[in-house]
């Protein structure tokens, strides 16, 4: 046993980090708001250069053939430069072997993955190629429907909601156990990017904390404002150990070499602490920064909003209680 | 990063199986509650046994008579032995984790080949004389005095929170031999012998109802030089060695028996009628606060794994132990406050009188001894300072 990132995957996540705190700045991010969609289709296309979504492709399929304990340690950095974007439906929709599969690896497609149930609310629509739908009995694609009702005030600025009335069912390209594929994988990268939503914000707060002066004194000597950041990072920490080792287990399942019960509970139990790990860690980060936390100005909302966002998407927090609590 | 095994770790875990499924069925029974020479005996005699089949201090270092396992070993010892049912290190805690190794690390030859033998046999039970009732937190600030008188010291004052003081043969010891030098520069780490004339053990009653701790006043106690392990004001150091040694391992016995005290609850649950002649399990706030806690277990015990990992590669988990320790308390005592929703009117009782818990667990008295985890071995709130000021780079308060 090794539990430490090997040095290839530090650098891999350094890379992507150093990469990311260039491209994307808290100016640029909003401005990815403004596009359709709020994607930027420019920065897709270099994510899909790099190979973010097809990281777990084999290298015969123009993948980068990695596992997916890989691909948390890459979320995790898409969550901490909180990238505008359905990138982990992307991701999903490159390894389904369909035909926007390929476009979707490189970058070249925007695809979204929603539950299915009427009313629709679709992330994304005006940016979408193509449609992921998801249910217990199985998968379809559908082309991106129209005739939604853009919302006026989404809970994210940066994540555009369209709610559709009637879901096209779309073709049926896989079966039950392709949906528990999808609910697994996007399950475990929504908590990866949840984890790196919370760093991002621990750190954003303790910067502020640092240099924030009030009673002669920066904030951050106090305690009660130092132990509200130890805890949310305490938080953050094991989390980040809850996610990796779930992408561990995943991919040792997969080569059979664990069982899938146990990869199932590792996933689910990951999901659960990384929801509420984001929750404490943006909920401090906003208490931090006092009346400007409470701001539109300041990006504290947008890594609160957006860890809102992934909690509603395919196999959230509460469902993941109740898969759980099944298997004990 | 690997949680598979390697095969000498998988051959470790074999062979460990097999000598835990043939030596546990030959143990003794347990020794009644309070009953503390029993207690003592019955430890000291795992000890034993633990050291005949070579498994006695599998972290130390092999020239010093343990079995130099890697951390991953020590891990897998502590989980199969936790699993088997095996005892736990109880009266041999402070001499096998913290005395024995400072002794390796810092003692005299002499000290070494008289002090660990024994202890690696489970012939001497360890005692921790650290703690005053003037200096918790702030260990740095003890006040029991050493005066040097020849080849003696005398020593006086009080210590507190002292483990199995009433059946302990030595006592690791922490006093002032300075009292001018600034208060971290002024400390000794001795051995007391605790047959010494001027010892008075007086046992305390926790709020679980039990008396594992002691208060112990020291009067003119006797204790001949050869005793400093390190030289003479150099105590803190050699004190803050025995914290280097953790590598990640401290809690995993909690952490799982914590595991083990779940799946229990839920069996429980199962049982207990919920009222319209449905179970407490089919009570969705009660099922999913249980799903949610076992999350948060399943993550601390990846957690450790990265502790563990992390100390294999740099000596060190760092601040891991204190991130886990805030992890853990917080856990049981939720755990704590679900069960007692789960027991209803039978949690009236510290033990189980409705015979629900197969394993004949104790919910109720868990739920009270869960609140020495955020006290015992550095508060939370010193834990906090930690992780804020060593993690996180924010200033200290003065």
């Amino acid at each position: 046993m090794d539990f430490e990132p090997t040095d290839d995957q530090q650098a891999l996540q350094a890379e992507l980090r150093r990469f990311l705190a260039d491209r994307v700045t808290g100016e640029a991010r909003r401005a990815i708001g403004e596009l359709p969609g709020a994607v930027d289709r420019a920065l897709w296309r270099e994510l899909g250069g790099m190979g973010v979504f097809a990281l777990t492709l084999p290298a015969s399929d123009g993948g980068v053939g990695l596992g997916l304990a890989d691909a948390t340690l890459v979320f995790e950095e898409l969550g901490r430069a909180a990238v505008p974007g359905p990138v982990v439906a992307t991701f999903l929709a490159a390894g389904l072997g369909i035909d926007v599969s390929a476009a979707a690896a490189g970058g070249e497609a925007v695809v979204g993955v929603v539950p299915a149930g009427d009313p629709a609310f679709v992330e994304h629509l005006a940016a979408l190629d193509a449609l992921v739908v998801v249910d217990d009995g199985g998968v379809g694609l559908a082309d991106p429907p129209r005739g939604g009702r853009r919302v006026e005030r989404p809970l994210d600025p940066l994540t555009p909601v369209d709610v559709v009335d009637a879901l096209p069912a779309g073709r049926p390209v896989g079966g039950p156990d392709v949906a528990a594929r999808l609910r697994t994988a996007g399950g475990l990268l929504a908590a990866a990017l949840q984890v790196g939503l919370a760093d991002a914000a621990v750190a954003m707060a303790t910067a502020h904390a640092r240099e924030r002066t009030q009673f002669g004194r920066v904030i951050g000597s106090f305690q009660a404002v130092k132990h509200l950041l130890a805890d949310a990072q305490v938080q953050v920490e094991v989390a980040r150990c809850a996610v990796q080792a779930a992408g561990v287990e995943v991919d040792d399942a997969t080569e059979g070499a664990g069982g899938a019960a146990h990869a199932h509970r590792a996933v689910d139990g990951a999901r659960i602490v990384a929801s509420r790990a984001a929750d404490r860690a943006t909920r401090a980060c906003v208490q931090v920064h006092g009346g400007m936390g409470f701001t539109w100005e300041l990006d504290a909302h947008l890594l609160l909003k957006r860890a809102l966002v992934l909690d509603a998407g395919v196999g959230g927090p509460e469902a993941a209680a109740e898969s759980l609590a099944a298997a004990l | 990063m690997r949680l598979r095994e390697t095969p000498d770790e998988q051959a470790f875990r074999r062979e460990l199986r097999d000598w835990l499924d043939e030596v546990l069925p030959t143990l003794p029974p347990e020794p009644p509650f309070e009953d503390w020479p029993a207690k003592r005996a019955y430890d000291t005699g795992w000890q034993r046994r633990l050291h005949d089949a070579g498994y006695a201090g599998i972290s130390w270092p092999e020239e010093y008579g343990g079995r130099g396992a890697t951390p991953s070993e020590e891990l897998i010892f502590l989980e199969e032995t936790e699993r088997a049912g095996a005892p736990y290190v109880g009266c041999n805690f402070v001499s096998t984790l913290h005395a024995g190794p400072t002794i390796a690390a810092e003692g005299t030859p002499e000290q070494q080949a008289r002090h660990l033998p024994p202890i690696l046999r489970g012939d001497h039970v360890w005692c921790q004389g650290f703690s005053e009732p003037e200096a918790g937190s702030d260990l740095a600030s003890l006040r029991t005095r050493a005066v040097r008188d020849g080849d003696h010291y005398v020593v006086t004052g009080q210590k507190i929170w002292t483990s199995h003081a009433q059946v302990a043969d030595y006592c690791e010891l922490l006093v002032r031999t300075d009292p001018d030098a600034p208060k971290h520069r002024g400390i000794t780490w001795l051995i007391m012998p605790m047959d010494s004339p001027g010892i008075t053990v007086r046992p305390m009653r926790t709020l679980t109802g039990e008396s594992e701790f002691s208060e112990m006043f020291l009067d003119e106690v006797h204790i001949p030089v050869e005793n400093v392990v390190g030289a003479e004001n150099d105590g803190w150091r050699v004190a803050m060695v025995t914290f280097g040694f953790e590598r990640g391992t401290a809690f995993v016995s909690e952490l799982l028996g914590s595991m083990r005290l779940l799946t229990d609850l839920v069996e429980i649950a199962r049982k207990t009628p919920g009222g319209r002649g449905a179970t407490a399990w089919d009570d969705a706030g009660i099922r999913r606060e249980l799903a949610v806690i076992a999350a948060e277990l399943d993550a601390q015990w990846a957690l450790t794994k990265r502790n563990v990992s992390r100390a294999a590669r740099h000596g060190t988990p760092g601040v891991g132990g204190s991130v886990f320790k805030l992890a853990y308390h917080e856990t049981r005592e939720r755990m704590g406050d679900v069960a007692l929703r789960v027991l209803g009117r039978a949690r009236l009782a510290l033990d189980d009188p409705t015979g629900r818990s197969a394993r004949h667990l104790d919910h109720v008295h868990q739920r009270l001894y869960a609140l020495s985890l955020s006290i015992a071995a550095g508060t939370a709130q010193i834990q906090r300072n930690i992780v804020g000021e060593r993690l996180l780079g924010l200033p200290r308060e003065r």
